[in-house]
């Protein structure tokens, strides 16, 4: 094929992963805005098939990627969809840095001139280091998202300063690397390694329930890591689709942030927030008083109800409890309740992860709505069910000086009665206490969502 | 003219602009697709699978064709994985034969 053959092509792929996002904007043409993006890949490998000559290598290679990769997306459980994305992060992240080494060690074969010019090496460098970061950290967000490593923030001092030296030395040798005359490994090498280390050292200290905005973030670094390549290479579709990527994972990362309240720079830095754990002193000393109940109650209560909002959270994923939502939720729906659900936008740990959950059992999503949807709702229905969420419906978020204050929550405390799901007493990630859950409205159910659910549906 | 300018500046267009395409786009996602925007951008990530295939493509073998090829190999798992995982999410999401809801 001629050059601009190959061009051509590789602007129809382009093409095509544009209009892959765009069929995201409704579930209805989702389906074939995903068909796009297949089709754009196919024709971006076969194209690129005409330009090498290690047939049988590559194609080998492609086929054991394809095995590995249909098995993984067949048997994963949609509840570990936050760790599966992570995990297809760091890889990548890891190509990016491989492409980039092979790229310096054989230019030729890159359509790149013998002797690598300073552009070229520069975004090789950025590629190298965008890509390593995002294998590292995603590695770390892997283990934390995967139970495998504590969601408790690594916090030590002179951290930020540890990064930000190792930030500058690897900067220095990057420099190094790039006013060499021949191609210096030992600065690149040590370039990546430091890159590397700074992945770790930046996910560590991030809790469990930042995680929407780390793998969004890591969601985007992979992409602006495939445009790094793009601009290594000449690739106008390494760079097209990389930039879709890289932009998709910085919305995703603002809008997430925009839930919390927080400011990006303050989630990034990390040591926010704990696993939950120990139950909150109040702060005069006095105890409180809150009421529980048994799910039986509570299922009384609902299917006397006109209206039930139901308010998921992550531990309905913990629980994998949503088989059993859907059923009591129909079964509320035969008695003639309305029942709708109310879904924040940082419920779970990933964006979206909620939605994927209700989907899955089968909840037509006509029943979800979200938070801005929603919210006025609350004041005229009769009971919310909230559960394994905390920090989502904390008044507190209300109140100025409190440490949430401004969050937007779910308005859960308007409705007539409140009914929490939840293992114990403990505080939410946010280590306070929930104003909530001791109104007088209020019922605590205590146990693990799936029982508790499974235990309303029987009593109904 | 346009032979006169450093293919970087052409690809530095090309760029800008394709991250304001994919602003505009993204921002019509809706958010109950956001985790299937996730894993469908990843799979697109694996683009980078050109890059891969070009660095195990000379004839000559030498280790970095080997990296190449690992390279294509772990590209091939996200683009497989990616689309395919997407594909079953979306499944879930098609409007259900309405069973009582109204």
């Amino acid at each position: 094929m001629s050059a601009n053959m190959v061009a051509l092509a590789y602007l129809v792929a382009s093409v095509f992963f544009i209009l892959a996002l765009k069929g995201l904007s409704s579930p209805e043409s989702a389906r074939r805005g995903n068909l796009f993006g297949m089709l754009g890949m196919a024709i971006a490998v076969t194209t690129t098939m005409t330009l090498t000559q290690n047939w049988t290598l590559i194609v080998g290679c492609i086929a054991i990627g394809a095995v590995i990769g249909t098995l993984i997306a067949k048997r994963v459980q949609m509840t570990a969809m936050p760790e599966l994305v992570a995990f297809m992060h760091s890889l990548v992240g890891l190509a990016a840095v491989f492409i980039a080494i092979a790229a310096i060690n054989n230019p030729v074969s890159f359509g790149l001139p013998e002797v690598l010019p300073a552009g070229s090496k520069l975004e090789l460098f950025l590629g190298t280091f965008i890509g390593a970061m995002t294998w590292s950290g995603s590695v770390i967000a892997f283990l934390k998202l995967s139970g495998r490593m504590s969601g408790t923030p690594i916090v030590f001092t002179g951290q930020h300063m540890l990064n930000l030296v190792l930030a500058i030395v690897m900067i220095g040798f990057g420099l190094w690397f790039f006013f060499s005359e021949s191609t210096n490994w030992t600065a690149f090498i040590v370039m990546t390694a430091i890159a590397f280390l700074l992945g770790f050292l930046i996910i560590i200290p991030i809790g469990g329930a930042d995680m929407p905005v780390v793998i969004s973030m890591l969601n985007s670094y992979s992409g602006w890591a495939a445009a790094g390549i793009g601009f290594s290479l000449g690739n106008p579709m390494l760079i097209i689709a990389g930039s879709l990527v890289g932009s998709s994972g910085a919305i995703l990362s603002y809008i997430m942030c925009k839930a919390m309240n927080r400011p990006f720079l303050s989630v990034i830095l990390g040591g926010f927030g704990s696993d939950g754990g120990t139950a909150a002193a109040t702060d005069d000393g006095t105890q409180k008083t809150y009421r529980s109940g048994s799910a039986e109650d509570a299922a009384f209560l609902m299917g006397n109800a006109d209206s039930v909002i139901i308010i998921p959270g992550y531990g309905l994923a913990v629980a994998r409890a949503q088989h059993a939502v859907k059923e009591l939720a129909e079964l509320l729906h035969e008695k003639g309740v309305n029942v709708r659900f109310a879904i924040h936008p940082v419920a779970g740990r990933m964006p979206g992860h909620m939605n994927v959950l209700l989907a899955e059992a089968e909840i037509p999503y006509e029943q979800v709505l979200e938070m801005d949807e929603i919210n006025s709702d609350f004041a005229n229905t009769d009971v919310v069910l909230v559960l394994g969420a905390n920090d989502v419906v904390n008044p507190a978020a209300n109140v100025p000086g409190s440490p949430i204050y401004g969050m937007p929550i779910l308005d859960a405390h308007k409705a007539r009665t409140v009914m929490v799901v939840k293992r114990s007493m403990g505080v939410g990630y946010a280590g306070l206490d929930n104003d909530l859950f001791y109104m007088d409205k209020t019922m605590m159910i205590f146990g693990d969502a799936k029982k508790v659910v499974e235990n309303m549906v029987k009593a109904l | 003219m346009i032979g006169d300018i450093d293919p970087l500046i052409i690809n530095l267009t090309i760029f800008v602009l394709a991250i304001f395409v994919g602003y505009h786009v993204v921002w019509n996602v809706t958010p109950a697709l956001h985790t299937p925007l996730m894993s469908v951008t990843n799979a697109i990530s694996s683009i980078i699978i050109v890059g891969a295939m070009l660095a195990a493509g000379p004839a000559e073998m030498d280790w970095g064709v080997w990296l190449g090829a690992v390279a294509v190999t772990l590209a091939a798992i996200n683009v497989f994985g990616g689309f395919l995982v997407s594909q079953r999410m979306l499944e879930m999401f098609k409007k259900k034969d309405k069973k009582g809801s109204a």
